[in-house]
């Protein structure tokens, strides 16, 4: 093998390995709550380190015989991965300290789940893509049982790997029968065996369509294989929810969108079909379904599951435009979601962790910064012009409607209303109702993140900052799908 | 003509082993007819010239899955008749799912028939002159090193959740220390006590009780 293969996957090998060497130094140092410390501290220097290391590359590269592919769109996507997972580290420390959790395993297991989403983000091959994801995904369940004294986040955490080991299986079945039709694991031969104009009606080519998109609406979980959301959101511990609500979300998008428009561009109106499916499914069960929680971080689950919508409304379009929306998309919503969640992070009285949404109650009154910053990112959520949650809204629904999906836009459009409801009522909780007893004060780190995503809400409609991510989701979208107009 | 009888024998006994599984009453007996099921599949592979299949399913089936199910047997206290008497008041509900599915893809054969025809052939030809061991080992950590190196990451964040999820670091549990003991010489082992004339010898307390006979 020579060096230059190694150049391509630098990225994956510096995580690979700096987090093996963080085990190991975790493992030989004695005193527990300090090792978990240093390494959550180093952890979040190495991912930011491998931010750089893949912001150097350039060109586009195909390595491991077609299985490995590097170019603008896997490194804009690696890039956002990186950075939201370095933040969702960066709000542990505070609760995961008074918790006594604060265990070196924590930042290893995230840096290992890292490296799988990158390697998501750079499958091109069938096996490829299955060891990225089972990568991510047993990290992840390891992750959502980490409380493991608490009973919630056991049952977070076992239901989480049921439902996983289930919707893995479905992709197997489904990625054994592209194989068996079309010879192949490579994403490559795929596409060029489906072009041929007889495998269109091929019933093995459909299934196994059908099973690999199973598997991959449960990991983004899309309606209807959203079942284990709300619960594992509920139960896992809170910086864990915000990792969970971030960085696998993007990485199960990039597989979902290279693996349709890479590998089937041949039958684009079969997968166009589902995803539009999956897509107003997602959006009317999250907005309506959201109206009745009393929790705020299973009304983040619910949220979430309508932002996955939103998003494929991007991937339904199927053309440039509509993947560089899908990109602004997650962009945005990754900074939302790390926001949200740094506030539920925040809400603490007397050194526990409040979640109810009745305890934001008169929050005006008490702390008033932290009742603006949580409604500017409920207003961005709920797409309030000029704030960046409408901005990405705007950027899925415009593709979808110079194609001509109407009906799709329209119940968007309407359900947006109808999500908007939910968010707006967490704003007039907290400015109109009764004052609660106020907050502990969060935080200095988590308040970073609050402020940080909130100031980047704000300022997205400023050009340097919104059109810098829409112009670099522009060219990423462009390497991958090329032929479109 | 010798291949063909091992064939027969291997495979009858295979088939019979495979129903003594679920027909022994003693869940132990079913263990053990189980590895006899994966001996004789092993044999089947050997026929195929597929002797490293072969060895892999004696030793990971046999070796450490047939074991671990006897583990499991053995030592949890698993209440069969009632798992039968449960499976018994759900036997028609599966029977019927069970039978649906099967008239389905029955419906399914007859409409479309089998022939799913792959577009390109997605079998190589068999390497000659090397065994097959030889020729998987050749293109493993050279062609399919990336995903070698994706699944042994795999199996390393499947040990650390283990050992993170069970582990717990009891206090006042003795343990042993290997090198504390090889390292115990004469100075730290044994203690000259002056006895004073008309004295007596007062035993100072054991620092090592476990050394102490």
């Amino acid at each position: 093998m020579d060096s230059s293969v190694l150049n391509v996957v630098l990225p994956e090998l510096i995580l690979a390995i700096g987090a093996i060497s963080l085990l190991m130094l975790g493992v030989f140092t004695s005193n527990g709550e300090a090792a978990g410390r240093t390494v959550t501290w180093l952890s979040i220097g190495l991912l930011l380190a491998t931010a750089i290391a893949v912001f150097q590359g350039s060109g586009s590269s195909l390595v491991f015989g077609g299985a490995f592919v590097s170019d603008g769109f896997t490194r804009f996507l690696k890039i956002v991965i990186l950075i939201g997972a370095a933040l969702t580290l960066l709000m542990t420390f505070d609760n995961f300290g008074r918790a006594k959790l604060l265990q070196f395993e924590y930042p290893v297991l995230v840096l290992l789940a890292t490296l799988g989403m990158l390697m998501m983000v750079s499958a091109n091959d069938l096996i490829a893509l299955y060891l990225g994801l089972e990568l991510q995904s047993l990290a992840l369940y390891v992750i959502a049982a980490f409380k493991r004294d608490d009973v919630q986040s056991s049952e977070a955490g076992l239901k989480y790997f049921v439902l996983g080991a289930l919707s893995s299986g479905m992709l197997l079945y489904g990625a054994s029968m592209l194989y068996g039709v079309t010879g192949s694991t490579g994403y490559a031969t795929i596409a060029a065996a489906a072009t041929i104009p007889e495998m269109s009606t091929n019933i093995g080519l459909t299934f196994g369509l059908v099973f690999v998109l199973v598997g991959l609406a449960f990991k983004i979980a899309a309606v209807p294989f959203h079942m284990w959301t709300p619960d594992v959101y509920q139960g896992a511990p809170t910086p864990v929810t915000a990792f969970f609500a971030g960085a696998p979300k993007i990485a199960a998008m990039a597989l979902l969108l290279r693996f349709t428009q890479a590998a089937l561009p041949g039958i684009a109106p079969q997968w166009q079909q589902i995803v539009i499916f999956l897509a107003i499914a997602s959006m009317v069960l999250g907005s309506f379904a959201a109206i009745g929680q009393n929790n705020i971080k299973r009304l983040l689950a619910y949220s979430s599951i309508g932002n996955v919508g939103f998003a494929l409304i991007g991937l339904a379009a199927n053309n440039t435009e509509g993947t560089a929306g899908v990109l602004v998309y997650l962009v945005i919503y990754v900074a939302m979601t790390l926001g949200a969640f740094a506030c539920v992070l925040a809400m603490q009285r007397n050194g526990r962790n409040v979640e109810s949404i009745s305890d934001l109650s008169g929050l005006a009154k008490t702390n008033l910064t932290f009742a603006t910053i949580l409604a500017v990112l409920m207003f961005s959520l709920a797409g309030i012009p000029p704030l960046a949650g409408f901005w990405a809204k705007w950027y899925v629904f415009l593709p979808a409607i110079k194609a001509g999906l109407y009906p799709l836009s329209v119940i968007g459009v309407v359900t947006s209303v109808v999500g908007a409801y939910y968010y707006l009522r967490v704003v007039k909780i907290m400015f109109f109702d009764e004052t609660a007893e106020g907050f502990s004060p969060p935080e200095g780190r988590t308040f970073a993140v609050m402020a940080l995503s909130a100031a980047f809400v704000v300022a997205f409609v400023l050009p340097f900052v919104g059109g810098t991510v829409v112009d670099a989701a522009t060219a990423a979208a462009s390497v991958l799908v090329p032929a479109h107009p | 003509m010798a291949s063909a009888l091992f064939f027969y024998l291997f495979s009858v006994l295979a088939v019979a082993a495979g129903a003594s599984v679920i027909l022994t009453r003693n869940p132990v007996h079913a263990v053990l007819f189980l590895i006899l099921a994966f001996f004789n599949a092993a044999g089947l592979f050997v026929l195929l010239n597929a002797e490293f299949l072969a060895m892999l399913l004696v030793i990971v089936y046999v070796g450490a899955v047939a074991v671990l199910f006897l583990f499991v047997v053995m030592m949890l206290d698993v209440d069969f008749a009632e798992l039968k008497a449960g499976f018994i008041k759900n036997a028609k509900i599966g029977a019927l799912i069970g039978g649906l599915v099967l008239l389905e893809l029955l419906a399914l054969v007859g409409y479309k028939g089998l022939a799913v025809s792959p577009v390109m052939s997605p079998t190589s030809p068999v390497p000659a002159g090397i065994t097959n061991t030889r020729a998987l080992g050749e293109i493993l950590y050279t062609k399919y090193v990336y995903y070698f190196e994706g699944a042994g990451l795999i199996l390393l964040v499947a040990m650390i959740g283990a050992i993170v999820l069970t582990l717990k670091h009891r206090q006042n549990v003795k343990r042993q220390s290997i090198s504390a003991q090889v390292a115990r010489g004469p100075a730290t082992g044994l203690e000259v006590v002056k006895v004073p004339s008309g004295g007596s010898v007062i035993p100072p307390p054991a620092k090592h009780p476990e050394a102490a006979e």
